[in-house]
């Protein structure tokens, strides 16, 4: 266990994933949903990926999981390339990575019963004897602290934060030690939230998972994640711990998400960068402009801004950058 | 004070009907909104915010709802005795509505234009008998420019969807601020957006508000929002307004149980982990409970609670509390 400790379960490198979505003159036209995007979730963290729509987040968690195929770049697994297509994986290696989706409402099957969505993952990946299945499945929502008789229940007779609470139990079942979490509650009440967050934690605690938690919610990361990157058009633009994240942001965009974000108290609102204020859009995945993709909306744009993309730059132990602001080679 | 006043809300009760009966949504609302006042309305999905928004324009399904008890009185005028021209009046002219959903609030088969221009006309013809295209355009164009959309003459002739999110929203508010309205209603004008778009969307609505001194009626589930909005908020919890402060009272001394785990439950950028958030969900609205609705999943929940609904009751200067525990 203590060599697991800095190592790392998930490696992402230079992973890119465009879609073809048409051709002109020049050649077929491309969204660059992820265009190169590395980092490494370790053993037993929950590594928080922030991003506003469109900056290719839940499209880096299908690939992930396999439902995409990358364009380019590897996915590795407990330090085996594993960036095919799910029907492709060993079933060995299908059950340790699970996913749970944003909306409960169309990820469960509403005619079908919970029984019979807790029951196809057990007999798929695990031995449990048929006779003791019902028990299993029993013990399943005992997790997610749901009573028995909710396995002859169907999705639509039961409430939006419950169904999430079946969709987690369903990523439990093949007992994974890797889930990615796409917006699992961004659907839901802040009330009915809390309670699935910190059943989540309790849970990492319990069964020692890995999280890949997919999100929009800033504040909501700074409570559960130990690491944060955030996303921008495909790109990753800064990652760092969830502490000296919101003290010490650096990146213009995290600036500005940061000050973007309604809080509830005067300590919260000291936290806020007060310099960057929101301006402008996120632009179409399909043209993103040339250079630093930011460089339209950033208020600290340089000349050189817009003609070089820049590179990841460590500043300082695990808080990476990248930003012409804080390139190490110093350009003119 | 009294003369101040321009929206009030008093004991509003809507149920609508469903196959097993009446669905009792709204339990005596009591709201009101002064001149210049920026109120908020907070609570969470189902509790009944866009119900309360509807019943003050009218615009609830005429055939499945029923007002059984209750007045809306708009600048001393009860709104549900008003008779259609009335009505017509008051949406044309002093009440404006900004919709969550921008997508869904314009038309995709016509261009901005049409749709803008439509709103202008018929407010112009209200008094003028004959109206020029031309004065149409220069005023469209005009209350495109004041929401600060780049290229307005261009985006004129643009359908919705080649306009992005927030865009589509600037439009709706430059719908509802074309003529001079009095009362604006905004039901979660954000949400549907990203965080960094919704910042923008709120700063212009209150730059917008405080420049034209209308009254808003901001609509939200995020406390954050409406701190960061308004001047005083009402708590909605299950079709009853359940508590009611200014702004910056309410975030230091919460009293009612279901805003204290509210508050509790939303994360902060300060960090300090999350609550374990309220048990229990909004109840049964076909037989919701005798007493107050909160009762279920409250932790100091008596035996008076569950008899008859508390009402509100003041316990600070402008700080009220529909609570038996405020009360003792």
């Amino acid at each position: 266990m203590a060599q697991q400790e800095n190592s790392e379960i998930l490696k992402v490198i230079n992973l890119k994933k465009y879609f073809r979505i048409g051709k002109d003159k020049k050649g077929p036209i491309y969204v660059r949903a992820v265009d190169g995007v590395s980092f490494g979730v370790k053993y037993g963290e929950t590594l928080g990926l922030v991003g506003e729509s469109g900056s290719g987040k839940s499209t880096i968690a299908y690939t992930i999981v396999g439902m995409y195929r990358p364009t380019s770049g590897q996915i590795l697994f407990k330090d085996k390339n594993i960036g095919v297509q799910a029907t492709k994986r060993p079933l060995a290696l299908k059950r340790e990575i699970q996913i749970v989706f944003q909306d409960p409402g169309s990820s469960l099957n509403p005619r079908q019963t919970i029984e019979q969505i807790l029951r196809l993952p057990l007999r798929l990946h695990t031995q449990t004897p048929p006779r003791q299945l019902r028990e299993k499945m029993v013990e399943l929502l005992e997790k997610v602290e749901l009573p028995p008789d909710y396995l002859y229940k169907s999705p639509p007779s039961i409430g939006g934060g419950e169904k999430q609470m079946v969709a987690i139990a369903r990523a439990l079942a093949p007992n994974p030690s890797l889930i990615v979490l796409d917006e699992p509650t961004s659907a839901l009440d802040v009330s009915v939230q809390a309670k699935i967050i910190n059943k989540l934690m309790d849970l990492q605690k319990e069964l020692n998972l890995t999280y890949l938690f997919i999100t929009h919610d800033l504040s909501l990361m700074r409570n559960v994640a130990n690491r944060i990157a955030i996303m921008y058009l495909g790109k990753i633009c800064e990652v760092a711990d969830a502490v000296t994240f919101f003290e010490k942001p650096l990146h213009p965009y995290t600036q500005m998400l940061i000050s973007s974000v309604p809080v509830v108290t005067e300590e919260e609102e000291r936290l806020k960068p007060k310099k960057v204020v929101s301006i402008g859009e996120i632009p179409s995945p399909v043209n993103i402009p040339p250079g630093c993709s930011f460089h339209l909306r950033c208020p600290y744009k340089m000349p050189i801004c817009s003609e070089v993309d820049p590179e990841m730059v460590e500043v300082a132990s695990g808080h990476i950058v990248r930003c012409h602001l804080f390139s190490r080679t110093e350009n003119k | 004070m009294e003369d101040k006043t321009l929206l009030y809300i008093r004991n509003l009760h809507v149920w609508y009907r469903v196959y097993g009966g009446y669905l009792k949504v709204l339990n005596g609302v009591n709201l009101s909104v002064r001149k210049g006042e920026r109120v908020g309305l907070v609570g969470e999905a189902g509790c009944g915010k866009t119900t309360t928004m509807k019943s003050i324009l009218q615009i609830l399904p005429p055939r499945d709802s029923v007002i059984p008890e209750g007045e809306i009185l708009y600048m001393g005028k009860d709104v549900l005795k008003m008779n259609f021209g009335e009505l017509q009046r008051l949406r044309s002219k002093e009440v404006a509505v900004i919709f969550q959903d921008p997508t869904a609030a314009l038309n995709p088969v016509f261009t901005i234009g049409a749709q803008l221009g439509d709103i202008i006309r018929y407010s112009i013809a209200l008094e003028e008998k004959k109206v020029h295209k031309e004065k149409i355009k220069t005023l469209s164009a005009r209350a495109l420019k004041e929401v600060y959309m780049p290229d307005p003459e261009r985006i004129l002739t643009n359908y919705p969807f080649q306009l992005s999110g927030g865009m589509r929203q600037r439009v709706c508010i430059a719908m509802s601020i074309s003529s001079p309205r009095n009362l604006l209603i905004a039901d979660e004008p954000g949400t549907s957006l990203d965080v960094t778009i919704q910042d923008q969307i709120l700063r212009l609505l209150r730059e917008i508000v405080e420049k034209k001194e209308t009254s808003i009626i901001l609509i939200t589930h995020s406390l954050g929002v409406a701190r960061e909005m308004t001047d005083r908020i009402y708590v909605m919890y299950a079709g009853t307004i359940v508590e009611t402060a200014p702004a910056k009272d309410l975030f230091k001394n919460p009293a009612h149980p279901y805003t204290k785990g509210l508050l509790a439950s939303v994360p902060k950028i300060s960090g300090g982990g999350i609550a374990r958030g309220i048990p229990g969900r909004i109840p049964d609205y076909l037989n919701p409970p005798q007493g107050c609705r909160f009762q279920p999943r409250c932790e100091h929940a008596s035996p008076s609670c569950e008899e008859k609904p508390p009402q509100l009751v003041q316990i600070d200067r402008d700080h009220f509390v529909a609570c038996y525990l405020a009360q003792r």
